[in-house]
């Protein structure tokens, strides 16, 4: 492996062919575009699928068309896209379907700054679609983590079979970096790894449905057969393995960063700007949002007197800190559309502290 | 000159190069990223650009460093090159007295009481010389590489032979006018 320039969205595309993803559908959206243009590339030319299909919510229904048939699944969209993909991640999450859909974050609602970054999707990621339903989303901060984090997107979408969403935003999916990282696979090396069993038609009749199903797979509208299905779906996310986060200077830390996405680099900054000062700042990463690693968090939040969450946003994973640490001081700090300066962040905090 | 040596903060230098879309702001960001990534440089390269494809003020700033990168935005710039008016009043903010600007001399009016300033007319060289000024941008490329000194011209000429398959030619051309340029005329402006 050598130092090379890669670009975020461009390690998702590497990542996911080398996790053996064959089959892609599509609706091009900036700032996700060119994983679809990576995918369009590739795919063909390894046996794979690429459809570019008429709008999102058919990407997505090919999407977990294609995974029910034994397909390794992706889709990537933005905020519209994703909106609109709602409904049918909580059809992948009852009928078991593992997929994988990036959303690379960008200013919204609506329309928004097409162009510009946002962490805005966060709670959309995880109570999106109605009713209760697991999902597993996790969050790069780097181009080797949109590496990293797809790759292990696709590993928990099979070993779970649920839908797995990775939020980028338009920083790190565009942005270009030095990274030393496994190098694409060859055709041949893909073909052997992409063969899986079809879920469907193994020889057995099969009922797949968005209707509440009993433990023959047909429809029920029994009350307890609800809440055991519910209750086994969402047991899923109980596993620890699926916690990703780092620490860092958290041990004596008195301010502690929780920070997540493009956001981090700020902080990672800025932490280092106020350890010179001799304020002890510390930071936890977040790489999974949800589940989240509520145990780990307490832990490293234990002898901070402020929690801080930055967030491109005006505050959605601050709730669910403040949820996690309710007997803690914790603030959020809000920027929009661009990422905050380390020397504005830390002036924010100096507010908040004051 | 000699080099960037007062600039350089903590083996780190900060590069923004902005223009009108069109001009292969992000194309020239994305050659000296990668000339550097070969040098053994860590680089971050981030860019901001309007909806339209072409026309609008866009840029991209890149950190070269020897050590590792967190924040991928600029904090000061060190070298500023500027091919378009608009961009250069869009992006100039935080140009402080140690800012070298580079400039298109027939496009750009530098506020030479903020910063360094040294400018060549690389547009209208383009024109006359390639009859074209598309090429505008792998003049400019010569001109920070003479000055800065960031990578090595063989690099350079090494990735544009790699990355640039049409007019590679005129482009390679095009490098070397930029870079003799800027070394003939020294103290073109200062």
């Amino acid at each position: 492996m050598r130092k090379e320039l890669l670009q975020g969205n461009e390690a998702v595309v590497r990542a996911a062919i080398n996790s053996g993803c064959n089959f892609f559908a599509g609706y091009p959206i900036t700032p996700s575009s060119e994983i679809a243009h990576g995918m369009a590339e590739l795919l063909p030319r390894y046996g794979g699928v690429f459809v570019q299909m008429e709008d999102e919510l058919a990407s997505i229904s090919a999407a977990i068309g294609a995974a029910l048939a034994g397909a390794k699944a992706m889709t990537a969209t933005s905020g519209p896209g994703f909106s609109l993909m709602q409904e049918s991640i909580g059809y992948a999450a009852i009928t078991e379907t593992p997929i994988v859909i990036f959303d690379v974050m960008r200013a919204g609602p609506s329309t928004g700054i097409p162009t510009a970054p946002s962490q805005g999707d966060v709670l959309q990621a995880k109570h999106g679609s109605h009713g209760d339903y697991p999902v597993v989303v996790f969050a790069p901060a780097t181009v080797e983590d949109s590496y990293y984090i797809t790759e292990e997107a696709f590993r928990v979408a099979e070993e779970h079979r649920l839908p797995v969403i990775v939020l980028s935003d338009e920083i790190i999916g565009h942005m270009r970096e030095s990274v030393i990282l496994p190098p694409l696979k060859s055709e041949e090396e893909f073909r052997v790894r992409a063969g899986v069993e079809p879920r469907l038609g193994v020889g057995l009749r099969k009922h797949t449905t968005g209707l509440v199903y009993d433990e023959t797979g047909m429809p029920t509208t029994e009350a307890a057969e609800y809440e055991r299905l519910l209750r086994r779906l969402m047991a899923k996310l109980a596993d620890e393995s699926l916690l990703r986060y780092k620490t860092e200077n958290a041990e004596d830390a008195e301010i502690l960063f929780v920070a997540y996405g493009s956001t981090y680099r700020s902080v990672r900054k800025a932490v280092r700007i106020l350890r010179e000062e001799s304020v002890k700042a510390g930071l936890f990463k977040l790489e999974t949002l949800n589940p989240l690693p509520e145990r780990a968090l307490r832990k490293a939040a234990e002898n901070a007197e402020r929690i801080i969450v930055p967030e491109m946003n005006m505050g959605q994973m601050v709730k669910e800190v403040q949820a996690i640490l309710c007997d803690r001081e914790v603030s959020g700090i809000s920027f929009f559309a661009e990422l905050i300066t380390p020397e504005e962040l830390v002036k924010a905090v100096v507010e908040v502290v004051e | 000159m000699e080099g960037l040596n007062h600039a350089h903060h903590n083996d780190e230098l900060n590069i923004r190069i902005a223009g009108r879309g069109g001009q292969g702001i992000i194309k020239l960001g994305l050659f000296l990223a990668e000339a550097s990534v070969l040098e053994g440089k860590n680089v971050v390269q981030t860019q901001s650009y309007g909806p339209e494809a072409r026309g609008g003020a866009c840029r991209t700033d890149l950190i070269i460093s020897n050590g590792e990168i967190d924040y991928p935005g600029l904090r000061r710039i060190d070298v500023f090159l500027v091919l378009d008016q608009e961009a250069y009043l869009k992006y100039s903010p935080i140009l402080d007295e140690k800012s070298i600007v580079i400039y298109d001399s027939d496009l750009v009016k530098p506020d030479r009481a903020k910063h360094i300033a040294i400018g060549f007319p690389f547009t209208k060289k383009a024109i006359e010389d390639f009859g074209n000024p598309i090429f505008a941008n792998i003049i400019a490329f010569g001109a920070l590489v003479a000055i800065t000194k960031i990578i090595k011209p063989e690099t350079a000429l090494y990735v544009l032979k790699k990355r640039l398959k049409k007019f590679q030619e005129e482009n390679l051309n095009a490098f070397v006018e930029g870079y003799e340029l800027a070394l003939i005329t020294p103290k073109a402006v200062a």
